[in-house]
């Protein structure tokens, strides 16, 4: 039978607010455990959240640029559990009204078309804090930095129907959460995760089958692999005569499998309600109209921008927006050295194989795109030739000055005047009397050999299309 | 000296005719002479409360005169104080030592009051005789054997016995003005936003309400102006100007439009002579030229089993915190994490607690919520709408404030006739608005109490009404015997 795979993810994404959603601790990474937590943090007797500004401006940003509807009026519900590192034993999240209502995502397949995803809502919420299990002899630490720290959980329609096209749509999300500075989108430190509910049907069939949930996933990777192994178990399960059941799945990196959590009878009634220690979120229309006015340049406009603007191929052009950081850093560069295309090669080609090898982000590469921009107006200049720039790349990205200096300090100034050139040409079919003759018999393809041992005699300094003219004269004459 | 109210220590102070380290070690003295028999404290802060006189002192001799400068005051066991024990009366926060301070505390410290201690009270403010604390009941300083009412009960019986002049309370479903009825004291609840939530133990959210318990409407007033006010902490409290709350203290009844609930003076286990007593109340403030008409508040028969959904509803998130992790009780030797949780619970909280967290589960979980906690928000804001009727026809409503006498220690050990006490009350809470209580009477020297329920933030016309009821009486200047 043929199988269509069914896919909703849950993303959770932290908002980049200096301090929590409910009190004035701060969210920064890697304090000493329990040192940013004050009493609210820490579920104190008798402390009250107050709802953080940052927090709203941020969930209705996501909003707007989703074509989402604004909830004008929101509520915070309280999610009931005990768990050691949820300090209230609940959490305060939105349930039935959250803050952002029905929207959309445009994905692009591999196919090249472009898929609009819904996205069925996305709500605000506290994070919990961590349970620690080493260090500490058959107990658990609780560290509770974490608590509170501000969440929006983006929630799609189950419109996605393969594991590729849930990592295009997850990518496309963390560029856009990036894009709009709401989030930092750092993966590995759990800024930026998901749940993937998974199920899958015959091909053809409009019901749902069972899903199974796939918890935590924080990586692309993770969410394409962990699927792909769901799905394969799904379908055995179902093709051996058995039936998925309702659960929660882990999915373990090391072994690459999904496994059971907890079932639906073991799942929690989380009696959510109404938090009565918060009023109803109101957002009226002058708070969005300020807000839309913060909204910068999003990727799918950008991209179009830089194909016309620059004259990029769409590829091109989606390849460097798909990143806010490398897209701004893109348009400086070109604008710096007015050649958009040579810009685009060598931000997509020599310099992100450089970050890649050292394995840096844009903000630490040791060229800056003024740096990039100074090197590549030298290549337009005739200064260097694009095969010597790549030596000069090579010195700057060791630190070794900027294009000019490396340029002056290695001699690699271009040579352009004629006579010099002449001079070296007619030393080198001096000192190769066979290979002129053999040329000169008709062995046209002696041609390269010369250019080869002028470059050779200049250290690849001469400019290749004078070298070529004048070859070409000299040796025909 | 038992005489003298919280006004009129203020007075005395503000003339040096007393110093406050004087009065505030006379106060001491009576709590350690005469608590033993009231229990009405859980913690004594002496020697802290000696320093904040001194300081007092030292700002009543540069002529400083903020509004409770150098008196005397407690505050219920349910206002966290920053390195004071702080337990609500359980077992559960028996070890807990706040870490802050709730917002009333800070404030009325910054109005220059001296905090002598902490007083008793149901645990969890989870009663109606202040039978469930863990620190043992309170007794009535009217009768020993008798209950003082909760779940304000300490700061009720202390006022009443004179222990202090004023102490702080809070009301959920009467929790001030049933115990200041059953001890002759005069409380007020504010309306809900008025006193910040801030620090303040939460029992349900939607319902507590800070407010003042002292010997008169005046004190009350007094003590209003330093606990109310707008808190950024506290996402429910209300922004509005500054009052003064004794303004209106002098203001006559002409006119002045006083409704009557005929469903408060029906069948529903009204004691006659309680009745009585109001019955005559009402013809002192007739004779000051106040108008008399009756109202009807339809819906209150609902208040008591709305109540007692909403209220353990919320109950039993709040304390979902109380899991022996991070404060409070924890049990001996946990097993594993589940045992730490139901053990520590287990043994940290008592019966009547356990029976609303249970109820509170129990309406929240799914397939019950809307029969039970969607449907009493419904009954809740028709309540709401009976008293919005109301008041387009008159100016105040009155009543008793509970239907009987203060009962017998374990009288009422069935949970519903315990809940029943709050019958008059509940409604307030529901609503949001505005009640206090004041001594009215004596029967069989047991004190009556008169409930007074006004509109949103009208809290200044309550106390004048209450101010000048009692210009021509005197019960509220009565003090049981053995305490006199």
């Amino acid at each position: 039978m043929e199988w269509e795979t069914v896919i909703g993810l849950e993303i959770h994404a932290q908002l980049n607010t200096v301090s929590k959603i409910f009190s004035g601790a701060p969210t920064a990474y890697g304090a000493e455990p329990n040192r940013q937590a004050c009493p609210v943090d820490l579920g104190m007797p008798g402390v009250l959240p107050v709802l953080n500004q940052g927090a709203v401006e941020r969930a209705v940003m996501l909003g707007l640029a989703i074509n989402a509807e604004i909830t004008p009026r929101s509520v915070f519900a309280r999610k009931n559990y005990f768990y050691p590192d949820l300090p209230k034993g609940y959490q305060i999240s939105q349930f039935e009204l959250p803050i952002v209502g029905l929207g959309h995502l445009d994905i692009e397949l591999e196919d090249g078309t472009i898929k609009r995803v819904g996205v069925t809502r996305a709500h605000l919420e506290e994070d919990a804090g961590k349970s620690l299990h080493e260090g500490f002899e058959a107990m658990t630490g609780i560290d509770l930095n974490r608590a509170g720290t501000p969440l929006i959980e983006i929630v799609s329609e189950p419109e996605l129907r393969s594991a590729k096209e849930a990592v295009a749509y997850m990518k496309k999300m963390h560029s856009l959460v990036r894009y709009l500075d709401i989030c930092d989108g750092n993966m590995q430190e759990g800024s930026f995760r998901c749940d993937a509910n998974v199920s899958i049907r015959p091909k053809g069939q409009t019901e749902f089958g069972t899903r199974a949930e796939l918890k935590n996933l924080n990586s692309f990777r993770f969410v394409e692999r962990a699927i792909n192994f769901e799905v394969e178990r799904q379908i055995d399960l179902i093709e051996g005569g058995g039936s998925v059941v309702q659960e929660t799945r882990l999915y373990d990196p090391d072994r690459d499998e999904t496994r059971s959590m907890r079932s639906k009878e073991e799942a929690n009634d989380y009696r959510y309600f109404p938090d009565p220690d918060l009023l109803p979120l109101v957002v009226d229309s002058a708070f969005i109209d300020a807000v839309r006015e913060k909204l910068p340049e999003l990727p799918d406009a950008k991209r179009e921008r830089f194909a016309e603007q620059y004259g990029l191929s769409d590829y091109d052009a989606g390849v460097l927006t798909a990143v806010r950081e490398m897209g701004d850093f893109y348009e400086v560069v070109a604008a710096g050295c007015d050649a958009p295309k040579l810009a685009a090669n060598w931000v997509m080609g020599e310099f992100s194989a450089a970050m890649n090898r050292s394995e840096v982000e844009l903000a630490d590469a040791p060229v800056n795109a003024e740096g990039l921009a100074g090197l590549l107006a030298r290549i337009q200049d005739d200064t260097i030739s694009g095969k010597i720039a790549k030596e000069v790349f090579e010195a700057m990205w060791n630190g070794e000055g900027d294009a000019d200096a490396v340029i002056e300090a290695k001699g690699l100034k271009q040579i352009t005047d004629t006579s010099a050139i002449d001079t070296i040409i007619d030393d080198v079919m001096a000192n190769n009397p066979q290979q002129l003759e053999q040329y000169r018999g008709g062995k046209d393809k002696l041609f390269g050999f010369f250019v080869g041992q002028v470059m050779k005699a200049t250290q690849g300094k001469a400019n290749p299309a004078q070298v070529n003219e004048r070859l070409k004269a000299k040796l025909d004459g | 000296m038992a005489q003298e109210t919280l006004s009129g220590w203020v007075r005395k102070l503000q003339a040096r005719e007393i110093s406050s380290r004087e009065l505030t070690q006379l106060y001491l003295d009576r709590i350690e002479r005469l608590d033993p028999q009231l229990n009405s404290f859980i913690t004594v802060t002496a020697e802290q409360a000696l320093a904040q006189a001194d300081a007092a002192d030292a700002r009543l001799a540069k002529g400083e005169a903020t509004p409770l400068l150098g008196v005397p005051v407690a505050q219920k066991d349910i206002f966290c104080t920053e390195g004071v024990r702080t337990s609500c009366g359980s077992r559960m926060l028996d070890p807990f030592v706040s870490p802050y301070s709730a917002t009333v505390v800070e404030r009325m410290n910054a109005a220059g009051a001296v905090m002598l201690g902490k007083t008793n009270m149901d645990e969890f403010a989870m009663g109606s005789s202040n039978e469930t604390s863990f620190y043992g009941p309170v007794r009535n300083p009217w009768d020993t054997e008798r209950v003082p009412g909760g779940s304000s009960g300490g700061s009720a019986a202390a006022v009443g016995a004179r222990l202090v002049p004023g102490a702080t309370g809070t009301d959920t479903g009467g929790s001030i003005r049933e115990p200041a009825a059953f001890c002759g004291i005069t409380g007020l609840k504010p309306t809900y936003g008025r006193v910040s939530r801030y620090g303040m133990i939460a029992f349900a959210s939607s319902l507590d309400q800070g407010g003042p318990m002292a010997a008169t409407a005046e004190d009350c007033g007094r003590m209003l102006n330093a606990m109310a006010g707008f808190d950024e902490r506290d996402s429910t409290s209300v922004e509005r100007p500054e009052e003064d709350f004794t303004a209106g203290l002098e203001q006559d009844l002409k006119g002045l439009r006083i409704g009557l609930p005929t469903e408060f003076f029906g069948e529903a286990g009204l004691d006659e002579r309680v009745r009585g007593v109001i019955d005559a109340a009402i013809e002192v403030l007739k004779g000051r030229g106040a108008e008399i008409r009756e109202v009807s508040l339809p819906n209150s028969h609902l208040s008591v089993p709305a109540y007692y959904v909403i209220a353990p509803a919320e109950c039993s998130s709040n304390l979902a915190r109380f899991d022996g992790v991070r404060y409070g009780h924890r049990c001996e030797n946990p097993e594993d994490l589940m045992d730490l949780y139901t053990r520590s619970r287990g043994e940290g909280f008592g019966d009547e607690v356990k029976r609303r967290i249970m109820v509170g589960t129990y309406v929240l979980s799914a397939g019950y919520y809307d029969a039970y906690y969607l449907k009493a928000q419904k009954v809740r804001r028709i309540i709401a709408d009976d008293f919005r009727r109301a008041f387009d026809e008159v100016d105040l409503v009155l009543g008793p404030t509970t239907p009987e006498l203060p009962f017998a220690l374990g009288a009422k050990a069935d949970p519903v006739s315990m809940y029943l006490s709050d019958t008059y009350t509940i409604a307030a809470n529901l609503a949001g608005l505005p009640a206090m209580s004041l001594p009215a009477g004596e029967i069989d020297g047991l004190p009556v109490g008169l409930q007074l329920i006004g509109n949103y933030f009208d809290e200044a016309r309550l106390l004048g009404v209450a101010h000048q009821y009692q210009q021509e009486t005197d019960w509220h200047a009565r003090v049981p015997a053995a305490f006199a």
